[in-house]
């Protein structure tokens, strides 16, 4: 049927596999923050994310009888095992990973068709598996200031050694939430934060950095036009919004929006999952849609819901919700805007 | 100076323009063997007005128009005609069409020409002129120009766009004719002006073509004339009619309008050149500015002959020797060659020699990763990912709600696309497939007619058959009730005549249906009735029942029919009474064994 020879003859530089080289160039300041703060660790973790991502991929393809090379050079798997990877404790045991990373690949992934055909955020997919499935292990995560080696770390993640409480806690998001719900009516919410050994200066000792160099690593995609400011923005908008509201009308009760923006998977989600275009809505107002409300939801799971964040069930609620918003955003083409 | 306005979408490609434009236009040579396609323009295909061993000269007729929207077709150059057959057409099919092959005779010997001022002819005899001139469009659609030269009733003319942006890569034939042709080119406008009657002419001209903005420019000035002559942003598709529209007036043409119904009207300059050419010097349109450029040792503009055969063009430029193929038209949206000796045409502007390098082999299509690229550089605002996934799917009902016509083929949406989806090429087959469907469907529904029309005649003989039959069999069983009532004066009951069930049955049917004859004629009988007798009067009794409800069914539609349609109910009765093939009537099977 098709002839490939076809114009246009000229064409630009553009693939699938600069598209995701980019994308993990994006999230490198992150990681290089997550480095600094919690140790090497974390680039075990990734390793495992993504060589287990990569074999998983390479199964599926002889299985489903695609071209092997052309499908694992396309970097979409190894990004898919790296926001895994970042959004999973990293001293939790080395196959907690591995079981997301299968997970994400083998059934988000390639049961519905693979590269570009599935419904759901596989990361997402693979996160929300693991917090209903192991809802311990994947709130275990490392005091910020304990110094641990990175062979004591190691020995953690591969079994080797018991975990210790010391060295492990929840992450700040889920500590104030504890308080709160502990200390109910007799502690603020501005004098637990004013607590920098948890709280740092302003969402989470640490936390911060690793934060902010997600921000960062968005600001990048922004300004390579990989992505498009629609869906984060939006993500940003719907999360400052009703957390805003709720602040300024409680202040003891709800924590201030900018905590709300650099704790937890927050700016992950808003330049890194929310963005993801196969998962995602494809129009503009669809995309603005899409954030809004999934920041929203994602600030109403991780305060009124049980989990300690939200972002991962938000995302997967609205990915449901992706066909039918991008069905009644049609944008209006060329010579039909009037609509008399 | 005038605002300008955008449209959304477009691409920057590389446009390779340089090379070509360092030399002026030369003047081909004459090939060896020219094949002229009759069909060169949209719309009906002109029939050869010459036949093998004529003797042509330069600009004569050798295809008229046949219809409105056709354009006539004309000698090139004085010769004999060699052949009036199937010749590869400049077609990315590889298809055939019927064109005059011609044998230069070196002369190159003019037709009389008779220059006429147009000022002076009504609007429908210069429209005429163009259509018998073999003026189209030579932005490369190729509508015959006459054909747009008419104003909307309802719809004041407000701008006339003049289309010399240019925007594919590697072209320059625009560029070049403007430059060194300018005052012809104006010239050209002014007959669109006259015949149109815009408020304002606009002309449209990417600005990395500084020289020919000033060229018309001057022109403008010098024939004192008030067109605007403005340099547009290089973005391609900007020479899209409907995009340059867009920038210079604000004005979007949907796909279900003509731009005349928003009071806009496009030509492309090329156009305004040869019918400038064809009214005040007579000459028809065999010839055209072509670029030829991309992989030869000598990249430039000439003015080449129509039907030129590919071979002998593209060795004026000197080919190097890795060239693997020749474009017609731009990267973009143009083809590759089907065959060296396919001619040149009029929608040619362009010959690019490829390489290799050129234009490397696409790497293979991945699958779709919605990334919206497409939909961002798309000028008509579609959604290609879209229409990519219902093509696929082969739903073309789908393809049509996200606007598949509205589709201009740019190639923008395949220029971005990072996983290298030929989405052009899916969009063709889309449309084509839409095309034959309708076709089918048209075809389909006219059958349908037919057969209804065919039952309902058929129907209608057949009733009219069983009123015949049962009137005449009405009239027999009264006949033979009256003899039975004379036999049955006589007391000898026929003993052998054992009635059969079968018989016994009819009878029993008759001796129920309250049937007029029946009972008529066993009243009137007033006597036990022979069997034989009893069934020939149910039968008729029932053929008249039958009659009954026939006639309470007219056949439709055979009222108002024209004469052709009544001839040919004729014709077709005429020819099954010939063979025989009348309709069995219903009643033949019952009919009784005497």
């Amino acid at each position: 049927m098709m002839d490939f020879s076809t114009p246009p003859y000229l064409l630009n530089n553009a693939s699938v596999q600069r598209v995701m080289l980019q994308v993990l160039a994006a999230l490198l300041p992150g990681v290089a923050a997550y480095v600094w703060i919690f140790g090497p660790i974390i680039l075990v973790q990734l390793a495992l994310a993504t060589a287990t991502a990569l074999a998983a991929e390479a199964a599926m393809l002889k299985l489903r009888e695609k071209p092997l090379a052309m499908f694992l050079s396309d970097g979409s798997a190894i990004v898919t095992a790296w926001l895994i990877a970042l959004t999973f404790p990293p001293l939790s045991p080395w196959w907690l990973v591995v079981t997301g990373t299968l997970f994400a690949i083998v059934i988000a992934k390639h049961l519905y068709g693979g590269l570009g055909q599935n419904p759901f955020n596989p990361a997402m997919v693979a996160f929300a598996v693991c917090i209903v499935s192991f809802p311990a292990l994947m709130s275990q995560w490392p005091s910020v200031g304990l110094q641990v080696s990175f062979a004591d770390q190691a020995r953690v993640v591969f079994g080797m050694m018991p975990r210790l409480d010391a060295i492990s806690g929840a992450t700040p998001l889920d500590t104030l939430k504890t308080a709160l719900k502990l200390e109910e009516g007799t502690v603020s919410v501005t004098q637990l934060l004013a607590d920098q050994t948890v709280y740092g200066f302003f969402a989470g000792r640490g936390w911060e950095w690793v934060t902010g160099g997600y921000l960062l690593g968005g600001i990048f995609l922004l300004w390579r036009g990989i992505i498009s400011w629609h869906a984060p923005l939006s993500f940003i908008a719907g999360l400052t919004l009703l957390s805003g509201a709720l602040w300024v009308w409680h202040p003891a009760q709800f924590a201030n929006p900018f905590f709300h923006l650099f704790s937890g998977g927050a700016m992950l989600g808003a330049w890194f999952i929310v963005t993801d275009p196969v998962s995602g809505c494809t129009t503009m107002k669809g995309k603005l849609i899409f954030g809004f409300v999934a920041g929203a939801l994602a600030y109403l799971i991780r305060v009124f819901g049980g989990y300690p964040d939200g972002v991962a069930f938000a995302v997967l609620l609205m990915n449901i919700c992706v066909p039918l918003i991008d069905h009644y955003t049609q944008p209006a083409i060329f010579g039909m805007k009037d609509k008399s | 100076m005038l605002s300008l306005f955008k449209f959304k979408g477009g691409v920057k490609p590389q446009t390779n323009k340089t090379q070509s434009v360092s030399e002026p236009i030369a003047v081909a040579p004459l090939p060896s063997r020219l094949f002229v396609p009759l069909h060169q323009s949209i719309g009906g295909t002109p029939q050869p007005l010459v036949q093998a061993g004529d003797r042509v000269l330069k600009g004569q007729l050798i295809g008229a128009a046949d219809g409105w929207i056709s354009s006539a077709v004309h000698a090139p150059t004085s010769g004999t005609v060699r052949a009036i057959a199937e010749h590869i057409a400049a077609h990315p099919s590889g298809l055939t069409t019927l064109s005059v092959e011609i044998e230069p005779d070196g002369k190159d010997e003019w037709i009389e020409r008779t220059p006429i001022d147009y000022a002076k002819l009504p609007p429908e005899r210069v429209r005429e002129l163009l259509r018998e001139a073999g003026v189209v469009g030579l932005g490369g659609a190729v509508f015959p120009t006459h054909g747009k030269l008419t104003a909307s009733k309802t719809v004041p003319m407000d701008e006339l766009v003049i289309n010399g942006a240019e925007c594919e890569p590697f072209i320059t034939c625009d560029d070049v004719l403007m430059r060194e042709r300018a005052e012809e080119v104006i010239r050209g406008v002014g007959i669109f002006r006259d015949l149109l009657q815009p408020k304002r002419v606009l002309i449209g001209i990417e600005d990395n073509k500084p020289e020919a903005v000033a060229a018309l420019q001057t022109a403008v000035a010098k024939l004192n004339e008030k067109f605007e002559v403005i340099a547009v942003p290089t973005r391609y598709p900007a020479g899209g009619a409907k995009q340059l529209i867009r920038v210079l007036t604000g004005k979007e043409v949907p796909s279900s309008k003509r731009s005349t119904d928003l009071g806009v009207q496009c030509f492309n300059v090329a156009t305004a050149y040869t019918a400038w050419r064809a009214v005040t010097h007579g000459e028809p349109v065999i010839s055209r500015i072509v670029t030829l450029t991309g992989n030869v040792e000598r990249p430039r503009n000439w003015e080449a002959l129509i039907g030129t055969p590919l071979s002998e063009f593209v060795a004026l430029g000197q080919p190097k020797a890795d060239t693997n193929g020749y474009l017609m038209g731009g990267p973009m949206m143009g083809f590759e060659m089907p065959a060296m000796d396919a001619p040149l045409v009029k929608a040619t502007n362009c010959i690019i020699a490829g390489s290799p390098t050129l234009f490397p082999p696409k790497a293979p299509e991945m699958p779709c990763i919605r990334c919206g690229e497409c939909a961002k550089v798309c000028p008509h605002e579609l959604q290609p990912f879209e229409m990519y996934w219902f093509s696929r799917a082969h739903n073309f009902g789908k393809t049509q709600e996200y606007h598949i016509f509205d589709c201009i083929e740019c190639g923008c949406c395949s220029f971005v696309c990072p996983s290298r989806i030929p989405l052009v090429q899916y969009f063709r087959f889309a449309k084509s497939e839409i095309w034959a469907r309708e076709k089918e469907k048209n075809a389909a529904d006219q059958a349908k007619a037919r057969f209804e029309w065919k039952t309902e005649r058929e129907e209608r003989e057949k009733a009219e058959k069983a009123e015949k039959l049962a009137r005449a069999a009405a009239a027999q069983a009264a006949k033979k009730a009256a003899e039975a009532a004379a036999a049955a004066a006589a007391p000898a009951a026929d003993s052998d005549a054992t009635p059969a069930p079968a018989t016994a049955t009819a009878a029993g049917v008759a001796a129920q249906a309250p049937l007029p004859a029946a009972t008529e004629s066993a009243t009137t009988t007033d006597a036990p009735v022979d069997a034989d007798a009893a069934k020939k009067a149910a039968i008729a009794a029932a053929m008249e029942r039958a009659r009954a409800q026939r006639a309470a069914i007219q056949p439709k539609n055979t009222e108002n029919l024209t004469l052709l349609q009544q001839k040919d109910i004729a014709a077709v009765d005429a020819v099954r009474q010939q063979a025989g093939i009348e309709p069995a009537p219903a009643a033949e099977a019952e009919e009784p064994k005497s």
